[in-house]
């Protein structure tokens, strides 16, 4: 039916990229560089093309091993082949008596590897060059890089000495030096503020800070801010929000019913824990094991909801047994995502086909959280007693006064939070991951290519947390970095920040990650130090400018040689609306809240059972909470977030999509939310005794955090009193009716439209909800 | 600015282009604006893909899935087995059930009485094909469907099965199928997504549909399914505030434009003017999404044909009719969901109304599409997650009795795309139960579909988290015997 020219395809092809471009990620230094280097490494050339293109069949995976051949372990790839005794496939210096190079390279498709059955891609003339240069130098096999404890690293030469502020920037600096690339000047004040606040907050700048950061010539008045930050309860909230999507948290049971539950005290102690720097060792030992501690507190208790916020069903009629291993199975995948950056999850049914993890010992991990003493299916949809399932704990009214002092419980009704407690229970291999088809039973134990499991630690969550945070561990550190790193930079060091395996992305910079990782590890495990690190670097203060010359250079900013500019998390895009407009209501934690949701989803999507059936908006000051209050359930995601986005909580998330979409744009444009925002800002400042024009300058302050130029100002100003001749009184009335905080009564109706309509435009500017 | 970068695009993957386009194929679904990830870089390693260009010569372009949500009854629908009410009250023989697993809300019942069909069959069209009298007008259109009676799938709750129709696996957050065409094909239609939900609800024991099932996954969220209703606002915060008219809007997306360009000229980021253009197409979705929902120029004799229902929103003929239209304007994939088909008891009344929701309007949808010379390159698909026991759940009665799950045997059909009209595909036994002839896995389904898109189905992979995932997992076989 539709027929096009060559031409047209191209022109075609164009408008895409004009449309798209932002949608791209493009690709990196380490592909476009097509030079091979002079020495060439095993992990960081050879690797990642044999785990591509060779390891699925001559890899890992015993069962789907081909001809018996293991390329992934040297001394197994230096084996005589078994098809072919004379032959070897690595001969060490000498590429062209390899079975392999004469592989790669042949046309002859009954010999060729990969074999053209396999529909894996051929390597590249490049990635030919590559092997054969490698085999050359000896074929040197080097354990996976991720797999090795950080090495003790020095900080490297620069040669501009002025520029680092820290030891972030000598890292930085020496890779863009050896590029020829310059670093970009340091970001306005504005613009700097703007960023640090959100990074740190969540919020935009108050404009007293703007004043007075503006005021501040002292050589730290940057330092200044960055502490006064790091000492505001909302840094707690916006460390917090990260760590919602990591542990899965929501608001509902999930599956087929999707009914309420209470799990929301333990986000409180996580926001709690954030604020006062709990150590991540800490941090991390009581989610995971805070239960075995000696003396348990009712806080460390309430830590170990991190294990229970999976999905739990209460669907009538489900085999109990399959749904508990799945439960252990979510706990099992999420700890190897979130704390050590693997995907532990594919050997859930078979060994793991590129890295070295075997399903026995994938269930050797799953044993640790195997004995939970909890069912498959505790209840179906019910009351409040159905609000956490067992092991369970209650939450008092003595408790909230004491030692639970931050959970923010409103009410007397009775509160319950799902915790770890455990039993005893045997774990079986589950041959081809299936719940019922036990294989060879096990004992807990980890990966030993990470680090084996010492026996003399108790073979109990608290010995795994331990294991987790022994000095050799390669990963714990290195995965916690790179998670802070990609919300503070936009994405990690290693951008497959739940994958440092095989098939994950290299580190763009193994030197800085390994230093930062050691640092963090050496001194206590302070969070608040690391990010603090972090926001001072000159790194992070650089500016977001792309100059053509840096596109070309470093298009995805790998080297870091500018601040990367990003569209803000899906709650942050709610919360500067409701910040900057009066309205945010700045309560910390306690149940979530229904805000404005378009009418229906909740409803069409439902079986009918349970509190969820029906959505119950809120009013009053709880219609304007921060976004990470907004309730969650997990079949009907919150709209707006989620086009913006946000988890789904179904499972542990490490990085979030970004992405630019039209959807988008009709949110920023219709949701009530933003109409009300900039109803409510522009009677604030009509009520103002000032001009019209110093009403849009403010405005623009609040809105964009930084004084609008002249242009921009004309351009608003200019709108405004297009507007006044434009609206009428019925439409201004029309346009006014939304949301449900009151208008005061004496303003002038289409006056007010008017302003709201610029204010409008404003929250409609690509520069107020990204990080510039 | 940009042109660098474009230019940078273009260098890094004309050559895998263009060796595309010399294969001849590269014709279809350019025109579109919405094939995101064409030139994409590390992100999205498709190898051998590239999205947006089929892999061969597809039979089918659009996709309408009318999915039974709950698991419709194929006992009661194209299974027919007289056996049944012969044996009726009789104990399913053990041999039958062999180690079949069965949920929970049966497992302890102590007797498996087999159940005949309250309802007769009736033998249709040239194909004989036998359907029960709950699904008249589907009869008359039996020459245009094949039925397949041999599905089967592994699940046997209704998360997991529904999950596992939707995106080839039980559990985890992977792209629908709706997304992976998408992602494949792109939109015919630069106003509107490439993948359209619509749901609606019969009055029958319901199960929910969740957000999930129409999920991009890991894919970009322009793949995601975007929701459509028959409310006053069609799709999503499309509406413009009251007191707003679409000059004023243009004024104000104008002004903002002129204020992103501002920033653009400052930080030269690309990802501004794509801002601008997503404000574009938001506008242009504010008029074309309202003129498809309007329904006021559809002729009487397609309104009639459809029923009366179909002007009442929100229903399932209302649904089906928009699904023309949206399919008919070049959206790729549209999903509807019908919920209500979970009838653990009260069958016979239940299915009735159930039936009497979807019957009419899903065959005057496969006849509107061939009428209007569309069918053949629109696949219509009809079918649940799995089908229902041959044994009665609770106390069998002279006219109420229940089924339970049922993964082992069931019937879907499908019509139009290059499927093979007026077939009847695969056999179960004579209890309904197990299947004896021809048996089609949730997987091989889904290869099929793809096939029948120009997709090869293990071809159409994304790299995520380390490993190329498909829609067919590492398996599925695509079903020859009922293509053209």
């Amino acid at each position: 039916m539709i027929k096009r020219s060559y031409f047209l395809i191209i022109i075609c092809v164009g408008c895409i990229l004009y449309t798209f471009t932002a949608c791209h990620h493009v690709v990196s230094i380490q592909d476009a560089d097509n030079e091979i280097p002079d020495t060439v490494s095993y992990n960081f050339n050879i690797r990642p093309i044999f785990s591509d293109k060779c390891f699925k069949c001559h890899g890992p995976d015993a069962n789907k091993r081909q001809a018996g051949l293991r390329l992934d372990i040297a001394e197994e790839a230096f084996k005589a082949l078994k098809d072919n005794p004379k032959s070897h496939a690595f001969v060490p210096g000498d590429p062209s008596s390899s079975e392999v190079y004469m592989r790669i390279t042949s046309d002859d498709s009954s010999v060729m590897m990969p074999p053209p059955a396999s529909n894996l891609k051929r390597l590249s003339q490049h990635e030919v060059d590559l092997v054969k240069k490698w085999i050359k130098q000896g074929a040197k096999y080097e354990k996976h890089w991720a797999f090795v404890p950080p090495k003790e690293v020095s900080i490297p030469e620069v040669d501009d000495k002025t520029w680092p502020k820290n030891q972030i920037d000598y890292f930085v600096l020496n890779k863009l030096e050896r590029q020829g690339i310059a670093p970009n000047p340091e970001a306005d004040k504005e613009r700097l503020l703007k960023r640090v606040c959100l990074d740190l907050t969540g919020l935009p700048p108050s404009l007293p800070l703007m004043d007075s950061f503006m005021a501040d010539n002292s050589p730290n008045a940057y330092e200044k801010v960055v502490d006064q930050l790091l000492q505001s309860p909302t840094y707690g909230e916006k460390m917090t929000l990260h760590w919602l999507d990591v542990a899965r948290y929501a608001d509902s049971h999930g599956y087929q019913d999707d009914n309420y539950r209470s799990q929301w005290p333990w986000r409180d102690w996580v926001i709690h824990a954030f604020n006062e720097n709990l150590p991540y060792d800490k941090f991390i030992t009581w989610q995971l094991a805070g239960d075995l501690l000696p003396n348990a507190t009712k806080e460390q208790l309430l830590a170990t909801g991190f294990n229970r916020n999976h999905k739990i069903t209460e669907e009538g009629g489900v085999i109990d047994e399959e749904y508990r291993v799945a439960y252990v199975t979510d706990r099992t995948n999420t700890f190897g995502k979130a704390l050590l950056g693997v995907t532990i999850e594919c050997a859930h049914c078979h060994d793991h086909k590129y890295d070295p993890f075997s399903q026995k010992e994938y269930y050797q991990l799953f044993a640790f959280f195997n004995t939970v003493q909890e069912k498959g299916i505790e209840s179906t949809v019910g009351g409040p007693e159905t609000y956490a399932k067992k092991p369970l704990m209650q939450i008092t009214n003595e408790d909230v006064k004491g030692i639970l002092k931050f959970v923010n419980k409103q009410d007397t009704n009775k509160l319950i939070v799902s915790v770890m407690g455990d039993t005893i229970r045997k774990t079986y291999i589950l041959r081809r991951g299936n719940y019922d088809m036990h294989g060879d039973s096990v004992e807990a134990g980890t990966p030993k290519s990470i680090l084996p499991f010492p026996a003399s630690y108790p073979k109990n969550r608290l010995g795994l947390a331990e294991w987790l945070f022994n000095k050799q561990n390669p990963l714990t550190a290195r995965a916690f970095v790179n998670q802070e790193w990609q919300e503070f930079f936009g994405k990690g060091i290693v951008k497959s920040s739940g994958d440092f395996g095989m098939q994950g992305d290299l580190p763009t910079n193994e030197a800085l990650l390994d230093w930062l990782s050691a640092d963090f590890r050496d001194h206590g495990w302070d969070i608040k130090r690391l990010v603090k690190q972090m926001v001072m670097s000159a790194t992070y203060r650089q500016s977001a400018a792309i100059t053509p010359e840096k596109l070309k250079l470093d298009p995805d900013n790998s080297l870091l040689s500018r601040s990367s500019r990003a569209r803000l998390p899906a709650e942050s895009v709610r919360d500067i609306v409701l910040a900057s407009s009066g309205l945010l209501t700045r309560t910390i934690g306690g149940p979530s809240v229904n805000p404005y949701q378009p009418p229906g989803l909740w409803e069409m999507a439902t079986s009918g059972r349970g509190q969820l059936a029906t959505y119950r908006q809120v009013h009053g000051l709880n219609l304007y909470r921060r976004g990470m209050y907004t309730l969650i359930k997990r079949t009907v995601p919150p709209a707006s977030l989620a086009i913006f986005d946000a988890s789904n909580r179904d499972q542990c998330e490490v990085r979030r999509l970004r992405t630019n979409t039209p959807l988008q744009a009709l949110v920023m444009m219709n949701d009530p939310t933003v109409l009300e925002a900039s109803r409510v800002l522009a009677a604030n400042l009509l009520q103002e005794n000032s001009k019209a024009k110093l009403k849009i300058y403010k405005a623009f302050r609040l809105i964009v955090c930084r004084k609008p130029n002249e242009k921009e100002l004309s351009i608003l100003n200019g709108y405004y009193n297009e507007q006044l001749k434009a609206i009428n009184k019925q439409d201004a009335a029309k346009l006014l009716d939304v949301g449900e905080y009151p208008i005061p009564e004496n303003l002038n109706r289409v006056n007010l439209a008017a302003m709201m309509e610029v204010i409008d435009t404003m929250y409609n500017m690509e520069e107020t909800i990204t990080k510039t | 600015m940009e042109n660098d970068l474009l230019e940078h695009h273009l260098n890094l993957n004309r050559r895998k282009f263009l060796s595309r386009l010399s294969l001849g194929l590269g014709s279809v679904a350019l025109g579109s604006l919405l094939i995101p990830n064409l030139f994409s870089g590390s992100d999205s390693d498709a190898d051998d893909f590239i999205p947006g260009i089929p892999n061969f010569a597809p039979k089918a372009k659009r996709v309408i899935y009318l999915f039974q949500n709950g698991a419709p009854s194929q006992l009661e629908s194209f299974d027919y087995k007289p056996k049944l009410r012969q044996m009726m009250g009789q104990e399913l023989p053990p041999s039958v059930r062999g180690t079949q697993i069965l949920t929970g809300m049966t497992a302890k019942q102590t007797s498996f009485p087999l159940v005949g069909s309250y309802y007769d069959f009736k033998q249709y069209g040239e194909s004989r094909a036998w359907i029960s009298d709950l699904f008249p007008h589907i009869g008359k259109i039996a020459d245009d469907i094949c039925i397949i009676k041999s599905m089967f799938t592994e699940a046997i709750n209704h998360d997991p099965a529904l999950t596992f129709f939707q995106t080839g696996a039980q559990q985890g957050n992977r792209p629908s199928m709706g997304s992976w065409v998408s992602y494949g094909l792109g939109s015919e239609n630069k106003n509107l997504p490439a993948f359209t939900v619509l749901l609606s609800k019969g009055k029958g024991n319901g199960q929910g549909v969740y957000s999930k099932l129409w999920s991009n996954g890991f894919l970009d969220s322009i793949h995601q399914g975007v929701q459509f209703s028959s409310s006053e606002d069609p799709v999503l915060y499309l509406k413009d505030p009251d007191g707003m008219n679409r000059h004023e809007r243009r004024k104000m997306i104008d002004h903002i434009a002129a204020l992103n360009d501002i920033s653009y000229k400052e930080f030269g980021d690309p990802e501004i003017n794509t801002k601008v253009q997503q404000y574009e197409m938001a506008y242009r979705m504010q008029t074309a999404v309202p003129e498809i929902m309007d329904v006021s120029k559809e002729s009487d004799d397609t309104i009639k044909m459809y029923g009366p229902d179909c002007l009442v929103p929100g229903t399932y003929a209302a649904n089906c009719l928009l699904a023309r239209k949206l399919s008919e304007n070049g959206v790729r994939f549209v999903q509807l969901y019908h919920q209500g088909w979970d009838q653990h008891g009260n069958l016979p009344t239940e299915m009735a109304g159930q039936a009497k929701d979807v019957d009419q309007a899903s065959a005057a949808l496969v006849t509107d599409l061939k009428q209007r010379g569309l069918l053949d390159e629109t696949l219509v698909i009809w079918g649940g997650e799995f089908g229902r026991t041959s044994y009665s759940q609770g106390k069998l009665l002279p006219n109420n009795y229940g089924r339970d799950h049922h993964p082992n045997g069931f019937s879907i059909w499908m019509a139009g795309g290059g499927v093979k009209p007026g077939m009847v595909y695969g056999e179960t036994d004579d209890f309904g139960y197990n299947i004896v002839k021809n048996q089609v896995h949730v997987h091989d389904f889904h290869a099929t579909v793809l096939n029948q898109l120009g997709i090869d189905h293990k071809k159409l992979t994304f790299k995520s988290q380390g490993r190329r995932y498909r829609l067919t997992d590492v398996a599925g076989n695509v079903v020859r015997d009922i293509i053209t």
